[in-house]
């Protein structure tokens, strides 16, 4: 009981918290991984590949998924509510003022402020995934490194970057990497 | 009560139809709000949308409070996020059980192993993105390496998100004028 309460508190404060959209919740995910160790690093890397190559925000896959691994299908149905919760009260809040909201400079200034902001939050979420992705275990940093994966991610990175290819889906990225997984035996 | 039927449904065949959410979505959006049902035009459809990413929260469900309401009230906006999510929470838990019986075989983990590094430059590739929209100035990317150091340190995201908007309203008129 006193999880899903956590629960509930963690994914509100994330719906509440969590500016920009997409990726936005990730920061808050590594952050509760860290805190509370309900489930691993490498189950988190995991869940994004499942939120970002199935249909729904991926936000909202992602609080499905953390609820599930936490406390089975109730915490996953306590999670998704919660993260929602925020969204709901402050747009029914707003919505009678529409206009003023959008077009207030104190709002505008904010988001000026914050959308770089979240640049950086991501960057070193991405970060802590990279980490566990890329790395094995070893006694130091350079024996630790898994060259395999890392020439697998330059590749990748290089690919998304060639204007050709910006309108492939992530989940052909997705499938290309579960291929060579499996070929390589990673 | 029809009417908030038709809400959530419509909604529900966009959270089932949108692969990856936010811009994504704006197709089925329009396919569904705009052509189908009427309830909009495109022109209130695009202005729902930018204000979707201008409050907290997931853009799609945001989208969907603010369509939901305008058609009927706070009910409908209840009925049309919930429509949004539906899809995710049935799509997911089944997905969830399912790794959880074949995480153990060997060749799933090496699968999931190359899923990994997908996945990392699907999470450099919108850092790359975000960066080159978000990053015009130099107190832009002073904002965004802060928010990286301070995160990287083990904080909440919560207290920069906060220092954000603590430094709008110090600073936002100097920097609007500069």
């Amino acid at each position: 009981m006193m999880e899903l309460f956590t629960l509930c508190f963690e994914f509100f404060k994330t719906g509440l918290f969590a500016v920009g959209g997409g990726l936005a919740t990730l920061p808050f995910l590594t952050q509760m991984q860290q805190k509370y160790q309900w489930f691993t690093a490498t189950d988190l890397a995991n869940m994004i590949a499942v939120s970002e190559s199935t249909p729904g925000p991926i936000g909202v896959n992602m609080a499905t998924y953390v609820g599930y691994m936490t406390k089975g299908i109730g915490g996953g149905l306590t999670a998704t509510l919660s993260l929602i919760l925020p969204s709901l009260i402050v747009i029914l809040i707003i919505a009678r003022a529409l206009d003023k909201y959008q077009k207030s400079p104190i709002i505008q200034n904010m988001f000026a402020f914050m959308r770089p902001a979240v640049t950086g939050l991501i960057a070193a979420a991405g970060m802590s995934v990279l980490k566990i992705s890329l790395l094995t275990q070893g006694e130091t940093f350079f024996s630790s490194l898994n060259w395999v994966a890392i020439a697998l991610f330059a590749i990748f990175l290089a690919l998304t970057q060639v204007k050709a290819l910006k309108k492939i889906h992530p989940i052909a990225y997705i499938a290309v990497g579960a291929v060579v997984g499996v070929l390589l035996q990673m | 009560m029809k009417l908030l039927w038709e809400l959530y449904r419509a909604f529900f065949t966009i959270g089932a139809l949108t692969f990856g959410g936010g811009y994504a979505m704006l197709p089925m959006l329009e396919r569904e709000i705009v052509n189908k049902h009427k309830w909009s035009t495109q022109e209130e459809l695009l202005n729902y949308f930018a204000i979707g990413q201008c409050t907290p929260g997931v853009i799609a469900v945001n989208t969907a409070t603010f369509v939901g309401y305008n058609i009927k009230g706070i009910t409908g906006g209840i009925a049309a996020t919930l429509g949004v999510v539906s899809p995710s929470l049935i799509i997911i838990t089944l997905i969830a059980m399912l790794l959880e019986n074949f995480m153990d075989i060997v060749w799933v983990q090496h699968a999931f192993a190359g899923i990994r590094v997908a996945v990392c430059a699907l999470i450099g590739s919108s850092v790359i993105k975000l960066a080159k929209s978000n990053l015009k100035k130099w107190w832009h990317a002073a904002l965004a390496v802060g928010a990286f150091i301070v995160v990287a340190f083990g904080l909440s995201p919560v207290y920069v998100v906060v220092a954000c908007a603590v430094l709008s309203f110090i600073f936002g008129k100097k920097v609007n004028q500069a």
